[in-house]
């Protein structure tokens, strides 16, 4: 496919994905390159070792970003994914394992001391556990929050809201109260995406299995 | 900034304890909302523990219930210094994913503005770090020129701050003949002289360099394993600039130098980013230069909007502002990690995209976040007012780190 875009240029991507795949031999479960990206997945217990072969040998010296994403219908439906970026080969990639809600990812604070902070948020926002992370606490919401609002079934207005409450000289939280009920459009073409249940729909589904 | 003394130290006998101490989340030096326990021993910093997310308004969450025109001024509301910087990462991440080609005259645009907004948030940034460290009157002068940048996004876009002005594929208007000329003159008698004034202020002051030179020494290694970047990372020696590395758009035919410091410690990290003004203001001259004439977006009726003259006219253009403004564009599945040299360093948007028409997760990377948490390892040892330089020195803007 011919680059049209002009996006950030890297060092080419050619060879380095068979190099990769094969010094990090069976830790990877699947390595692909997409859109000009490398990106492989890797076994969630091995995901320490990993990132110190790709750090210490491959001369990917920085770890830019750790991002949290939430897929609900897989079984392991958190995938946590690294940025590495390598200043002396000018070279980005992509490293990423999956878990759930249970199970903890290792920590990478002893390889990047950068970990830490971003450990906590997809902590705090996904609930994904790390072993072995020193100060595993919530960062971005607020002191007190309940839940991890970056789920996908976490809903957009939250559970609760705050006020400042004249008779009380204080700050209170309280069930949120929408006077009109969220609105989301769905915008997408009937014959393309969605599926649309009117309301009733289900009846005839219902009907038709005794029929 | 509130205190909490167990006992006091000049009327018992008794050992002095450390002091531990609020710093913010109202403090004019915080830069916004930022709330630092401090451990002090007497005046010196033992420990700080960095509070964030007093601004947190799930822009991420927000981002994925929006189609992905709707979500771009969200980007805006980051980092509310320099706005077009954000967007020009996003734009380019859809575009990396739609593979979509820009025409040049947009692209010199991008680069124009984005270089326009590095001088004015660096404006902001030198002149809050003058006057953090106590000087009053370079703040003022500074703020002129950023007063004039904004100006100049008005003329463009019509907002002064949230321009909302880039879009996947190029941006939203063309910019009106006049407003070149102004800004090449611009770059040509004002910046320079209101600039160098300001700057001829502080740049050898004693007090500024007391307060300055020699704090919160940050060695290679570190810098590099902290995940340091922009002037953060070059104040410490090492030339790394993502507009030189990973060209984006059209700087790689841009002529510009790299400024990089040699002991990093704030003053550096101040001194970077005044040459760096220098070196922006370069790279708009080339841009108004060779800027040709033709299509400020790309002409893929599919990604962006029809002229509002052409919509008028033709069926086919309506049929496709009327889809794009509900629906929206698909965006082919896949994920990217799109990173630009914002003012302030790497900021990066990781877009995983579902072939639907909203993004399925926008991670933003904020610059801040490496960097305010190195603030416990750059602060220990020093003095407590040396805190508001070092912050002074790393550029945070809560809007950004918090998202």
């Amino acid at each position: 496919m011919t680059v049209l875009h002009s996006a950030p240029k890297i060092a080419s991507n050619e060879g380095v994905l068979d190099v990769l795949s094969k010094a990090l031999g069976e830790q990877v479960i699947a390595s692909e390159e997409k859109h000009g990206e490398i990106l492989i997945t890797v076994k969630r217990d091995s995901i320490n070792d990993t990132l110190k072969t790709l750090r210490d040998d491959h001369e990917y010296q920085q770890m830019m970003e750790i991002a949290g994403v939430d897929y609900p219908e897989r079984a392991e439906r958190f995938e946590v994914v690294y940025m590495l970026l390598s200043l002396t080969k000018n070279h980005r990639i992509m490293v990423k394992c999956s878990t759930d809600e249970a199970t903890p990812v290792p920590t990478i604070t002893d390889l990047w001391p950068n970990a830490g902070w971003l450990e906590r948020e997809v902590f705090d926002l996904y609930g994904v556990k790390f072993a072995g992370n020193p100060d595993l606490r919530r960062i971005l919401t607020d002191y007190g929050f309940e839940g991890h609002p970056f789920r996908k079934d976490f809903p957009m207005t939250g559970y609760t809201e705050l006020r400042y409450s004249e008779d009380e000289k204080r700050v209170v939280y309280e069930p949120v109260k929408l006077p009109q009920d969220m609105r989301t459009f769905d915008f997408l073409s009937p014959w393309e995406g969605s599926d649309y249940v009117l309301p009733g729909d289900e009846k005839a589904d219902e009907e038709g299995g005794e029929k | 900034m509130s205190m909490q003394i167990e006992e006091s130290p000049t009327t018992t006998g008794d050992v002095i304890q450390n002091y531990t101490i609020n710093f913010g989340p109202q403090h004019p030096a915080a830069h916004g909302v930022l709330r630092m326990i401090m451990e002090l021993d007497g005046e010196v910093i033992e420990r700080v523990d960095p509070h964030v997310g007093l601004l947190h308004r799930g822009t991420e969450k927000l981002i994925e219930q929006k189609t992905y025109l709707q979500a771009l001024p969200y980007f805006d509301r980051l980092d509310y210094c320099s706005p077009l910087c954000q967007e020009h990462s996003y734009v380019l991440a859809i575009e990396k994913l739609l593979n979509l080609e820009v025409p040049e005259r947009a692209q010199y645009l991008r680069v124009m503005f984005a270089e326009l907004t590095r001088i004015c948030n660096h404006m902001l940034n030198i002149g809050a770090h003058v006057m953090d460290v106590g000087a009053m009157t370079p703040n003022l002068w500074v703020f002129e020129i950023r007063e004039d940048c904004l100006n100049f996004f008005e003329r463009a876009s019509g907002a002064r701050m949230h321009s909302a002005w880039y879009r996947p594929g190029g941006v939203h208007q063309d910019v009106p003949e006049k407003l070149l000329v102004d800004i090449g003159n611009w770059l040509d008698n004002r910046l320079p002289q209101l600039f160098g004034d300001a700057m001829s202020l502080v740049i050898d002051n004693r007090i500024f360099k007391q307060r300055n030179v020699d704090i919160a020494v940050v060695s290679r290694d570190d810098a590099i394993a902290w995940g340091f970047s922009g002037p953060m990372i070059r104040a410490a020696g090492i030339p790394w600039d993502l507009r030189k590395s990973q060209p984006y758009d059209v700087y790689d035919r841009m002529e510009f130098d790299i400024p990089v410091g040699t002991n990093s410690d704030c003053y550096d990290r101040f001194m970077v980013r005044v040459k760096e003004v220098y070196e922006s203001a370069k790279i708009i001259k080339q841009c108004l230069r060779d800027m040709p004439e033709g299509p400020i977006a790309s002409t893929d009726g599919k990604v962006s909007p029809p002229s509002r003259g052409e919509m008028k006219q033709s069926m086919e253009s309506l049929i496709h502002h009327f889809k794009l403004y509900t629906e929206g564009f698909h965006v082919p599945e896949g994920e990217v990690y799109v990173a630009t040299e914002s003012p302030k360093g790497e900021f990066g948007v990781y877009l995983v995209s579902d072939g639907s028409n909203k993004p399925y997760r926008c991670k933003i990377r904020p610059t801040a976040f490496s960097h305010l948490q190195a603030m416990d390892m750059m602060s220990k040892g020093h003095m407590l007012p040396d805190a508001t330089a070092i912050l002074g020195a790393i550029d945070v803007v809560f809007g950004e780190c918090d998202r």
